[in-house]
C-alpha cells in the first residue's frame, strides 16, 4: 500500500445551468494571452453535441488515451515508438481549425471611420494573422443546439445507439440536452505525462495536480494527441503546451479554483481523496468489465487506520488526511456512489467525477375529464380545452427511468463505458432522494413508500438527507474542503497572481514576447 | 588573403564553437523557456508533412555522414576502396541531400505563403532557413563538382578538423581548396555559431532520454520521507521542477 493524496472534483450535472461563468473566470486568470486565446482550460459543452474540439470523444479520429495491449495497456496514438517516429510530423495532432480560429473585432473602426452614408461596422479579424476573417467556429458554437444535424447528431456517444433510438432522441417533443463542464481530470494514469518525450509533464506527488513544466516543454506536441479529453493545448505563439493547473496557487493558499469558486449553479465540489498508487497500473489495465469498479476501488477509505498510517509514512500532512475524511468528493463518489468518471474507457483514471443528470420524465400524460378544473379558471387564464392531465404524482416509481429523455445507453457511453447498470443505479439513487424529499416537503407520497424507495437503492433517510444537504444547501466550506499547503511547503504563496497576469505562468514575464532566443 | 583565410578557418571556428558551447549552456540553464522546436503544425498540418519529414530525415543522415567522416575517416576510406561501394555511398548521400533541399524548399514556400505560419515567423527563422538553403545548395554543388567528396573529406578535411581540436591548426589543405568548398566549411561554422541564438537549439534537446524513462512521472516538491523530520526539513534542496 502506497497512499497518496489527490485533489479530486465532482460536478453535479443536474445543477449545471450552462452559464459559462466558470470558463470566463478561468480565461480571465490564465489564458488571456497571445497564443492562448483559443484555449479554454475550462469549457462547457452542450450534450448531445460535438464539443470542443469537435468530436473530441472520438478516439478513432484523435487517437487519445490508452488501449488494452495484451495484459497491459499502451498509448493509442503516442508513446515511445510512435511518439519518436512521428516527432517531425504528428499525424494525429488536431489543428487550430478543430478548435476555432481566435478572433476579435476592429472596434476602433466604429470610432475612427470618416463620416459617410453608412454606419461603420467592426469587422472580425483573426487574432493569429490580424487579417479580416469569416468566423466559422467559436468556443461554444454548439451551445444549446440539441437536435441540430451539424452538432447534436454527430455526437460520438451516439455511434453505438440504434438509428431508431437516435431518432427518438431528436423528436421535437422529446428534445432535451444537458451541459457538460470540463476541465483537466488530473488523472491518476495521465496519458499526457506518459506521452511527453521531453518529460516536461508530471504529476505532483503532494496533491496529484498534473502540470507542464514550461521550461522543459519543447513543442513535440504528443500530449495534445495523448490526452483523450483534449485538455492539453498547444500555444502556437510560445511553442509550449499548456493545460489546466487546477489553480494550484489558489489551492495551496486554501482557496477554491477560480472556475469552482465562481460557479453560479454551485455544481462543483472539490476535496481530497486518498488512493493507493501501487494499484494504478493494475487498475488501468483492468478488463472492460471490472474497470469502473476497480477505478472506484483504488480510492481508499480515509478512516481506515492502515490507510492513514501509509499516508503518514508518505508524508501526507495530518491536515490533508483530515480534509480527506470530510471530503465532499469522497462522499459523492465512494460513500454514496452517486458520481462516475467521464469516459473511464480511456483508462487514464480521471479524478474528476460527474453526477449524471437525471433529466427525468417525472410526469406522465393521461386522459382525464378536465371540465371541473377548467371551470375554476378565470377569464384571463390560458386555457386548453383538451382533456390531458400533466400528472406529476409518482405512482410508477421506477417506470420512468427507462422513459428518461435520453436512452440510458447514451449516458452510459459517456460515464460508464457503455454499461447502463452503473448509470441506472446512480439515477435511481438521485430519484430516490427526490422522492424522499417530496414525501418530506410536499407530503403527497407516503413515508412508507419513500422509505421503500430508499431501501430499494440501498439508502436510508439519514443518508438521503445528507445527500440532499450537500446537493442543494451546501455552503462554500461544505463544497470545497481544501487542505491549504503548509506555509513551509508553499510554492507560489508569496506571489500575487495579479502581478503576473498576461504572462506565461509565473516568473518569466517576457516569455511570450520573443519567440526563440 | 591569408589573413582572411586565417580568420575564416582558424579564428572563426574557435569563436563559433566557444560561443556555441557557452551560449547553449547559458540558454539551457537560465532561459530554458526559450528552447523549443516552435512547431507550426498546429497552425497548418498538411503541407508541413511534405517539407518537414524529407528535410529532417535527410538532414539527420547527411549530418551523421559528415560526423562519421570526421570521427572515423579511415573506415570511410576503407569503405570507399571498392568503387561500387563508393558510388553507392555518394549516390545515396546525394539523394538525401536532395531530399533536404526539396524539404527545405517546400518548408520555406509554406512559410511565405501560409499567412498563419507567417504570423509566427521571426527574422531569425528566415535567417536560419536562408543559411541552411545556401549550405545545402553549396553542399550539393560540391558533391557534383568536386567528387568524390566522401574520400577527400576523410583524407583532407578530417585532419584539418582534428588539428583544430588539438589546438594546432594545420590549414594548408583548406587554404588550397576551391572557394565553393571553403564557403561550405564557413557556412557550417556559421550555423554552429547561430545555434544558441536561434531555434536550431532544439536539435540539442532531442528527447532521446524518453526511451529510458518510465512512462509516468511524479514529482514531489519536498522529500516526502524527510518532511516530517524536523532536522532535515529546511536543509533539503528543492527538485528541479521549481
Amino acid at each position: 500500500m502506497n497512499i497518496r493524496s489527490q485533489i479530486s472534483m465532482v460536478f453535479h450535472l443536474d445543477k449545471c445551468i450552462g452559464c459559462h461563468t466558470c470558463s470566463i473566470a478561468c480565461k480571465n486568470i490564465w489564458t488571456d494571452r497571445k497564443g492562448a486565446e483559443y484555449m479554454w482550460w475550462n469549457n462547457v459543452e452542450t450534450k448531445p453535441g460535438t464539443g470542443y474540439p469537435g468530436k473530441w470523444e472520438d478516439q478513432e479520429i484523435y487517437k487519445g488515451g490508452w488501449e488494452k495491449d495484451g495484459t497491459g495497456i499502451a498509448l493509442k496514438g503516442a508513446g515511445k515508438k510512435k511518439g519518436l517516429a512521428n516527432i517531425f510530423h504528428n499525424p494525429h495532432l488536431p489543428v487550430i481549425d478543430d478548435y476555432y480560429e481566435p478572433f476579435t473585432y476592429k472596434y476602433l473602426d466604429l470610432i475612427e471611420s470618416p463620416a459617410g452614408d453608412d454606419q461603420p461596422t467592426a469587422r472580425p479579424i483573426s487574432m493569429i494573422t490580424g487579417e479580416p476573417m469569416d468566423i466559422k467556429m467559436g468556443p461554444n458554437w454548439d451551445d444549446d443546439l440539441s437536435g441540430t444535424p451539424d452538432y447534436a447528431r454527430k455526437d460520438p456517444n451516439l455511434l453505438k445507439l440504434s438509428p431508431a433510438e437516435q431518432q427518438a432522441m431528436f423528436q421535437l417533443e422529446r428534445m432535451a440536452f444537458f451541459y457538460l463542464p470540463r476541465i483537466c481530470n488530473h488523472c491518476l494514469n495521465p496519458a499526457c505525462v506518459a506521452a511527453c518525450p521531453s518529460g516536461a509533464i508530471y504529476k505532483r506527488g503532494e496533491d496529484g495536480v498534473v502540470l507542464i513544466n514550461q521550461d522543459v516543454c519543447r513543442a513535440w506536441r504528443m500530449c495534445v494527441t495523448a490526452c483523450p479529453y483534449k485538455k492539453s493545448y498547444y500555444n502556437w505563439n510560445s511553442g509550449k503546451s499548456e493545460k489546466c493547473i487546477l489553480c494550484y496557487p489558489r489551492i495551496e493558499a486554501g482557496y477554491a479554483p477560480a472556475c469552482m469558486h465562481s460557479c453560479v449553479g454551485r455544481i462543483r465540489y472539490l476535496g481530497v481523496m486518498l488512493y493507493d498508487a501501487d494499484q494504478i497500473e493494475r487498475v488501468a489495465s483492468s478488463d472492460d468489465g471490472s474497470l469502473i469498479q476497480n477505478h472506484l476501488d483504488i480510492i481508499q477509505d480515509p478512516f481506515d487506520p492502515a490507510v492513514i498510517a501509509s499516508a503518514k509514512a508518505n508524508g501526507v500532512a495530518d491536515s490533508t488526511i483530515h480534509a480527506a475524511q470530510y471530503s465532499p468528493t469522497y462522499k459523492f463518489v465512494k460513500k454514496w456512489g452517486l458520481a462516475l468518471p467521464l469516459h473511464p474507457e480511456f483508462r487514464t483514471l480521471p479524478m474528476l467525477f460527474y453526477v449524471p443528470p437525471l433529466l427525468p420524465v417525472m410526469a406522465s400524460l393521461s386522459k382525464v375529464d378536465n371540465t371541473a378544473q377548467s371551470q375554476k379558471m378565470n377569464d384571463i387564464a390560458k386555457y386548453w380545452p383538451d382533456n390531458w392531465l400533466y400528472d406529476t404524482s409518482t405512482e410508477e416509481l421506477w417506470g420512468t427511468l427507462e422513459q428518461a429523455r435520453f436512452p440510458l445507453e447514451y449516458m452510459a457511453n459517456m460515464f460508464s463505458a457503455g454499461k447502463t447498470s452503473w448509470v441506472a443505479d446512480r439515477l435511481k439513487k438521485l430519484m430516490a432522494v427526490r422522492i424522499h424529499r417530496r414525501a418530506v416537503t410536499v407530503g403527497d407520497i407516503s413515508a412508507e413508500k419513500a422509505a421503500k424507495v430508499l431501501a430499494d437503492t440501498g439508502l436510508d433517510a439519514r443518508t438521503a438527507e445528507d445527500i440532499y444537504y450537500l446537493t442543494a444547501l451546501a455552503k462554500f466550506d461544505d463544497r470545497f474542503v481544501i487542505p491549504a499547503a503548509h506555509r513551509e511547503q508553499a510554492i507560489e504563496m508569496l506571489e500575487f497572481t495579479g502581478d503576473v497576469k498576461g504572462s506565461t505562468g509565473f516568473g518569466f514575464k517576457g516569455g511570450t514576447a520573443g519567440r526563440g532566443a | 588573403m591569408n589573413a582572411l583565410n586565417a580568420f575564416l578557418f582558424v579564428a572563426f571556428p574557435y569563436a563559433a564553437v566557444l560561443v556555441f558551447v557557452i551560449g547553449l549552456a547559458i540558454r539551457y540553464r537560465h532561459r530554458g523557456f526559450t528552447i523549443s522546436s516552435l512547431s507550426s503544425q498546429f497552425l497548418e498540418g498538411r503541407r508541413l508533412f511534405w517539407g518537414v519529414v524529407p528535410f529532417h530525415v535527410g538532414l539527420l543522415i547527411i549530418l551523421t555522414g559528415h560526423l562519421l567522416a570526421f570521427l572515423v575517416p579511415s573506415s570511410i576510406l576503407a569503405w570507399n576502396a571498392e568503387p561500387v561501394r563508393l558510388i553507392i555511398l555518394e549516390v545515396s548521400a546525394f539523394a538525401f541531400g536532395l531530399s533536404v533541399l526539396v524539404g527545405l524548399g517546400s518548408l520555406m514556400f509554406r512559410r511565405f505563403t501560409e499567412s498563419r505560419v507567417r504570423a509566427v515567423t521571426t527574422r531569425m527563422d528566415i535567417a536560419v532557413e536562408v543559411l541552411l538553403l545556401t549550405q545545402i545548395i553549396l553542399g550539393l554543388w560540391v558533391a557534383l563538382g568536386y567528387r568524390w567528396g566522401s574520400s577527400w573529406f576523410a583524407a583532407d578535411l578530417s585532419p584539418y578538423l582534428w588539428s583544430l581540436f588539438a589546438l594546432k591548426p594545420e590549414t594548408e589543405a583548406v587554404y588550397a581548396l576551391p572557394w565553393v568548398i571553403k564557403l561550405h566549411i564557413f557556412g557550417a561554422f556559421l550555423l554552429i555559431f547561430m545555434v544558441p541564438f536561434s531555434r536550431l537549439a532544439h536539435i540539442f534537446v532531442a528527447p532521446l532520454h524518453y526511451l529510458s524513462r518510465p512512462y509516468q512521472q511524479v514529482m514531489w516538491n519536498w522529500d516526502r520521507g524527510a518532511i516530517r523530520d524536523p532536522n532535515t526539513a529546511w536543509s533539503r534542496a528543492r527538485p528541479r521542477n521549481n
